[in-house]
């Protein structure tokens, strides 16, 4: 079933890590498996951060070995970013097998991601000034404790509640994806994608990886490609609704917007609240009241509507 | 009605014999039957195990830190002691409120509920101040359901009697599946509304989105405004004078009445191509002669 929400802000920051654990822990019971966030921080010009993944967390049960395997994934990962002339300002683990690196560097990120996913289980889960996307199993108020999204102070956000149906109960198969390697671009997303396979091979063929056999993941594949082409966000939205079959809503964040789409038959909800200065957005109502509590107008978009918000 | 042969229903015209069985006094369109919800005629809409409540017995019901079950046992519990009015206060979204209630109640939300409002009920008269999610009415026996605000999809999917009222907009597959009873739009509607309904009528004052009663076995629904296309087997027919007269009555009773009336309406029914209409069953038979 799965739950998706997001909100923005416009023209400040607030406590969107705090809001959007509520949102996604209201919606728990649409999907229990995994809890994703992708939050937008105030962008800083010339360092990006990096979420990285060195491991499943199931990886963590198979014996002390994974102990020096993961050091020596790590190892690899931050001698590339040296290899890179990347410089690492900070470097924090919230566990043992996710990693967020700030880094300085002037080269190409879409090419250092490449590379540093050449190691053997290493994905770099988000590249960006403003963005971080943080994914873990259980609910939301878990992985938010784990990684101390409560303080996280941002224009906007996405998150995700999975319930697993088309593929495993792990990270890689978790929302939201980044739009590899479109730094601050991010998606997740409710719903099946019927002609997956069609065009995952379209997208492999033109270069494009992909890093889970989650139909979700193609939605973010699907975005890079067109914004690579030029393509503005409200047309690639727009475009997917015609090129893409199955029953979905889902929402692409970028650095500044905020953007969603919903499929022709209109068979995945999507509660929507708009004032002056916040929008936001749901599977259910009750996420949103969990941020609102008084009374609030809010619409259900209709079939094959797309809307972009600023921040 | 039960003593009538079938003799003396075919000497009667068509609106005598609507008449004597109960049934609306518009004119039968193939399987179009319906009876009207009635609050006076008691016995209808209670069921044997229905407590006595007394209407002017008010409480209200505050939900912070209920669950659905809990507030529902609450709800339960309330009408067991005679209480036929209750207020929920704050319900902030929360799912399958109400539902389940077979017996007479006057039953208030102050504010907004979520997913499966008010399903599978029978008798009570709600009154929704705020919006729903989907499926609000699911499976709704008899009754009254207003709603002041939007709801989202699937409302009153497979209702079978009682009057479903949205005040503002509806969102896609409105009365999917609709087997009797009315549904009210006093907004627009989205798409594939009335998708396979069986019984029934639907009213909705604003536009209609795509494929409105695609594969639709019967019914009539009636729209105020712009129709984005009809489905399969979806034809329009004329408003005749009963439908005109049905719908102000209808739409007066629950303030919805548009400025410029009624006749600018279109109506839509079943153009009955795709189904083999000859196997009714004989009771069927006999109501439509």
């Amino acid at each position: 079933m799965c739950g998706i929400a997001g909100l923005i802000h416009k023209g400040k920051s607030s406590n969107v890590g705090s809001e959007m654990t509520a949102m996604l822990q209201a919606l728990k019971h649409r999907g229990p498996d995994s809890t994703g966030y992708a939050v937008y921080g105030e962008p800083t010009a010339g360092d990006y951060v990096m979420r990285v993944k060195v491991a499943e967390r199931e990886d963590m049960d198979r014996g002390r070995g994974i102990v020096d395997v993961l050091a020596d994934r790590i190892a690899t990962v931050e001698a590339i970013l040296e290899e890179h002339e990347a410089v690492v300002k900070t470097k924090d683990e919230a566990t043992p097998y996710a990693l967020r690196y700030v880094i300085t560097h002037s080269g190409d990120t879409e090419e250092l991601a490449r590379h540093i996913e050449e190691t053997e289980g290493v994905e770099v889960l988000s590249m960006g000034n403003g963005l971080e996307l943080i994914k873990d199993l259980g609910d939301a108020g878990e992985v938010a404790e784990t990684y101390g999204l409560n303080e996280f102070n941002g224009t906007h956000a996405i998150g995700h509640t999975r319930m697993a149906t088309e593929s495993d109960v792990d990270i890689r198969s978790a929302h939201p994806y980044w739009a590899f390697p479109y730094n601050d671009v991010s998606v997740v997303h409710n719903g099946q994608i019927t002609n997956y396979w069609i065009m995952r091979r379209q997208m492999e063929r033109k270069g494009h990886r992909f890093m889970s056999n989650c139909d979700s993941e193609l939605l973010a594949v699907y975005t890079a490609d067109n914004l690579a082409n030029g393509v503005e966000l409200e047309e690639s939205l727009k475009r997917s609704i015609q090129e893409i079959d199955g029953v979905f809503t889902y929402l692409v964040a970028t650095k500044d917007q905020l953007g969603m789409a919903k499929d022709t038959m209109a068979a995945k909800p999507l509660v929507l609240f708009e004032s002056d200065d916040l929008i936001a957005m749901a599977s259910e109502e009750i996420a949103i009241r969990a941020i609102l509590p008084h009374e609030i107008d809010t619409t259900d978009p209709y079939d094959e509507e797309v809307r972009v918000w600023q921040a | 009605m039960a003593s009538l042969s079938d003799t003396e229903l075919a000497a009667m015209t068509q609106e005598e014999r609507v008449k004597e069985l109960g049934l609306t006094t518009e004119p039968l369109f193939g399987r179009s039957l319906l009876i009207e919800f009635n609050p006076d005629e008691e016995e209808r809409f209670t069921y044997p195990w229905a407590p006595d409540v007394f209407y002017n017995k008010h409480e209200e019901v505050e939900t912070d830190g209920l669950t659905t079950t809990e507030l529902n046992n609450k709800l339960k519990e309330m009408m067991e002691e005679g209480v036929g009015t209750i207020t929920i206060k704050n319900p902030r979204g929360m799912h399958s409120v109400g539902v389940g209630i077979l017996n007479r109640l006057k039953l208030v939300i102050d504010g907004s509920l979520g997913y499966f409002a008010v399903g599978l009920i029978d008798g009570p008269n709600v009154h929704i101040k705020g919006r729903v999610g989907w499926s609000c009415g699911e499976n709704m026996m008899s009754g009254t359901v207003v709603i002041d605000k939007n709801a989202g999809s699937t409302f009153g999917a497979a209702i079978r009697g009682g009057d479903l009222v949205c005040k503002g907009s509806v969102g896609s597959r409105t009365g999917i599946d609709m087997k009797g009873g009315t549904i009210l739009v006093g907004g627009d509607t989205g798409a594939l509304s009335g998708f396979m309904m069986q019984r029934g009528r639907m009213v909705v004052c604003g536009n209609a989105g795509k494929n409105l009663g695609d594969s639709m076995y019967d019914g009539t629904i009636y729209v105020g405004g712009e129709i984005q296309s009809c489905g399969v087997d979806a034809v329009e027919e004329e408003l005749t004078d009963l439908d005109k007269a049905w719908l102000t009555r209808k739409l007066q009773q629950y303030g919805l009445m548009p400025d410029k009336g009624v006749d600018h309406f279109t109506k839509i029914v079943s153009g009955k191509m795709l189904w083999n209409y000859d196997n009714l069953e004989p009771s069927e038979k006999k109501l439509i002669l």
